[in-house]
């Protein structure tokens, strides 16, 4: 399949350059919020909200920002924009606001934001800043969806809080994994999706 | 202009942050109302959780709330209704239970629920880390707990945040804070090996011995002013307290020293 030059910011962060599995950033909250789909998917929308605006922004400043303080600047359009998601999830969905408690504001410190700010929004205009930031958000999101699926569906014998495993199994004996509720769990399951991805791709194998 | 010079950073982040302050400040204006909202709604969920009531998904926390909470009123601390038009649904806990005893407005609910009358009060006290609270429900013989739920600002995910998991807080029911001689004893929250003779207990959090000490002496120091209330509702019922009567019971423990004597010897236990 060929991908005209323009859309790689968006399709590459997916699976060649994936932020999570292949970068390996932003593990600490893959681990923190992946133990139901719900919180996942709402982290994966914020984060992609927060990530496609804060490049823009900065794309649009760009030029502007003295370099003495650019870390600064991009720290406080982050910011700002986590609160503004932050306030927005309280006054919109309060239960998922407090399962993801602190998480949303950590979303400050996901290395993933500050890193496509300062390595692509700094040096390109808003629209491939826009794209990457989407691409990147997602490519984050999709690992924390897979990870959260498996860990929901063996843990909780749920997918998106609905009993999917029947109520014959648990009386024939099985048992849901407990262990797959706890953050080990979620750094295992993140090592065999990195495995099964690189030994798909050969070409991100080192020599 | 010369983007490297001090001026222009200086007036560069000025402005930047003007102009972020004025987005947030608008932000947090326009969604305050339905934040407050949602806070509400989160703490009747709370109070009908005690009264082992739990809204289905999607169902209105509101509804149910107006349909179960048949009244609720301020009491003091000998047990008699306070008139006061505030709603005793907006009474601040914390700010409340930094007052004196006798000073203190203490909220109760009465919950209609399929076995009976429940009395629901709050509790609130600290934790490891920050505060936590709880509902009380009681029967209507003001001694036996028919359900308890409790929260927590920030205690340790897997160890003190335990309290909020049904498994520490279903122990609660059956559980009488009254001693058969009438005296208030309240809830011991005891490590497991443990079992202290004369009073009711539950099983601590394990690697919560701190927040479980915190729930201890909440339920004891939040408990304790209703004492004259419960003996009251008591005497209406005629069930047990017969020794105890109504005005021993307050008396000897409205002082703050009595409190915290009760209380010194409490933690050694755990």
């Amino acid at each position: 399949m060929k991908i005209s030059k323009s859309w790689l910011p968006l399709v590459n962060p997916l699976s060649k350059d994936n932020p999570v599995i292949v970068q390996v950033l932003g593990i600490c909250s893959a681990l923190a919020v992946t133990a139901k789909l719900e919180p996942a998917v709402v982290m994966t929308i914020s984060v992609t909200a927060v990530l496609a605006l804060a490049n823009v922004i900065i794309s649009l400043i760009r030029n502007t920002i003295p370099n003495s303080i650019r870390i600064i600047v991009q720290l406080v359009v982050v910011a700002a924009l986590v609160v503004i998601v932050d306030q927005v999830l309280k006054a919109w969905n309060y239960e998922v606001s407090k399962a993801l408690s602190v998480f949303i504001g950590l979303i400050i410190t996901n290395c993933i934001i500050m890193g496509r700010l300062e390595a692509f929004a700094m040096s390109n205009r808003p629209w491939p800043a826009f794209l990457d930031g989407v691409g990147n958000a997602l490519g984050y999101g999709i690992i924390l969806i897979i990870v959260a699926f498996i860990r929901e569906l063996f843990g909780s014998g749920s997918i998106f809080g609905y009993q999917v495993i029947p109520q014959w199994w648990y009386d024939a004996g099985y048992q849901n994994n407990g262990m797959m509720i706890l953050p080990p769990m979620a750094l295992i399951t993140v090592a065999c999706i990195i495995w099964v991805h690189r030994a798909k791709n050969k070409d991100l194998q080192e020599k | 202009m010369n983007r490297n010079s001090n001026t222009y950073t200086i007036i560069y982040s000025i402005v930047l942050v003007a102009v972020v302050g004025v987005a947030l400040s608008v932000v947090y204006q326009a969604l305050r109302p339905k934040q407050l909202e949602n806070i509400a709604n989160d703490t009747k969920k709370q109070i009908l959780m005690s009264a082992r009531l739990s809204p289905e998904k999607g169902e209105s926390v509101s509804a149910l709330f107006d349909h179960h909470i048949v009244s609720s009123y301020l009491v003091d601390a000998s047990g008699n209704r306070v008139d006061n038009t505030e709603n005793p649904f907006d009474i601040n806990i914390a700010i409340e239970f930094k007052k004196p005893v006798d000073e203190r407005l203490l909220p109760v609910f009465e919950c209609s629920t399929d076995n009976g009358l429940k009395y629901i009060v709050p509790v609130y006290g600290a934790g490891l880390w920050g505060p936590i609270w709880g509902y009380i429900a009681f029967d209507n013989n003001g001694n036996t707990i028919y359900g308890a739920y409790f929260s927590h600002e920030g205690e340790t995910p897997g160890l003190g945040a335990e309290i909020e998991k049904p498994t520490f807080q279903n122990q609660f029911e059956g559980k009488d804070i009254f001693a058969s001689n009438g005296e208030f004893t309240s809830i011991a929250v005891v490590k497991t090996g443990k079992e202290p003779q004369g009073k009711a207990w539950v099983h601590a959090v394990s690697g919560g011995t701190i927040t479980s000490q915190g729930v201890q002496k909440m339920l004891y120091d939040s408990l304790e002013p209703y004492t004259a209330f419960f003996s009251n509702l008591a005497d209406g019922e005629s069930v047990v307290l017969k020794e105890g009567g109504n005005d021993e019971i307050p008396e000897g423990f409205t002082g703050e020293e009595d409190t915290s004597e009760g209380l010194q010897l409490q933690p050694q236990e755990l």
